[in-house]
């Protein structure tokens, strides 16, 4: 399937509540979905024979300070049986009391563990049911989250020291 | 026969600290071990082409308990930095530190969050071999450096005593 007829079976099986916007750029298209139904629409993405997307390439964030909602969770999925590729997006947003969050979708594809746990670090976005959300590449006791654009490239002595204390 | 028939047959006098600097800078182990790219021009100083073995230094050994010498060859990350002082603190007296290339000396072009901006922040560094990567001669050169320094020092009169803080994990 092409991009095209692949954002039209989403939108056809979810409507414009979950798949809430969609980028064509060069011939690649990419779908906003809506955080909370991200586990439905991969499982979609998998499960479906025509889609049969059996192959998640990785998990990645984009911080887009200024903007709100602030951060978005980008899921580029392969499929191995038809050769068709497909990206997924969600937006997400942390208020002063809840850091951003969604539900990891490890139970879909094992390989997003490690990519979910270093998208979580770097920018400090909870992977809800995550099975081992430990620090994959920072040290164990670094409090801060080194990709998001308010962080400065240097760290401190305090956030970034050369050894644990 | 062999070692016999260069003495001649007669007695041989010499300075015991000379004795000792010099066996020493001429049977100086360095430990197997690197962090980045500096670590190729490391290798590549071992093998045929340089030869590090005209030295005497062609063992590197695995293990930091049989080696004088550590080169830390790249760039040390903090998160690889407590593993680094561990194995430093795992090598017998007397032993020696190369910082080699920009990153291992200064942090060369990581001036960020994650790299140790200079090993000799927490090692005590002999000799520093600027370069990105330094060629396998740059290398040679800065091991003939420490083997002069070696002979300089004060082995049974004034030995050296290297000991740093303790990693904690």
């Amino acid at each position: 399937m092409n991009q095209e007829e692949i954002k039209e079976k989403l939108l056809s099986e979810f409507g414009t509540d979950i798949i809430q916007d969609s980028v064509d750029f060069r011939d690649q298209i990419s779908v906003t979905v809506s955080k909370e139904k991200i586990l439905d629409v991969c499982r979609y993405l998998k499960e479906d024979p025509e889609l049969s997307f059996n192959f998640l390439s990785f998990v990645a964030a984009v911080d887009r300070l200024p903007k709100t909602p602030r951060f978005e969770v980008v899921y580029q999925v392969h499929s191995l049986k038809h050769n068709h590729r497909f990206r997924v997006k969600a937006l997400l947003d942390e208020t002063a009391e809840m850091s951003a969050s969604i539900d990891s979708v490890v139970p879909m594809w094992p390989t997003a563990d490690w990519h979910e746990r270093e998208t979580a670090e770097m920018f400090g976005i909870t992977f809800n049911n995550h099975p081992d959300p430990r620090k994959l590449l920072l040290p164990d006791g670094w409090t801060v989250h080194p990709l998001r654009k308010d962080f400065s490239l240097y760290g401190t002595e305090e956030d970034t020291p050369d050894l644990p204390a | 026969m062999g070692i016999k028939g260069h003495l001649n047959d007669t007695v041989h006098v010499t300075n015991l600290e000379w004795f000792v600097n010099w066996a020493r800078k001429s049977s100086m182990w360095p430990l197997g071990f690197g962090l980045a790219c500096c670590a190729l021009e490391m290798i590549a100083a071992f093998v045929s082409r340089y030869d590090l073995a005209r030295f005497g230094m062609e063992v590197a050994r695995p293990s930091p308990r049989h080696a004088d010498l550590m080169i830390v060859s790249g760039t040390a990350s903090k998160k690889m930095l407590p593993a680094i002082l561990r194995i430093y603190e795992q090598m017998a007296e007397p032993r020696w530190v190369i910082a080699m290339g920009a990153c291992a000396c200064t942090g060369g072009i990581y001036k960020n969050y994650a790299v140790v901006q200079g090993i000799d922040r927490h090692l005590p560094v002999d000799v520093y071999i600027p370069g990105c990567p330094p060629r396998p001669e740059a290398l040679l050169d800065g091991i003939l450096q420490l083997h002069t320094k070696v002979m300089k020092e004060q082995s049974i009169s004034n030995p050296r005593i290297t000991n740093i803080k303790v990693a904690s994990r």
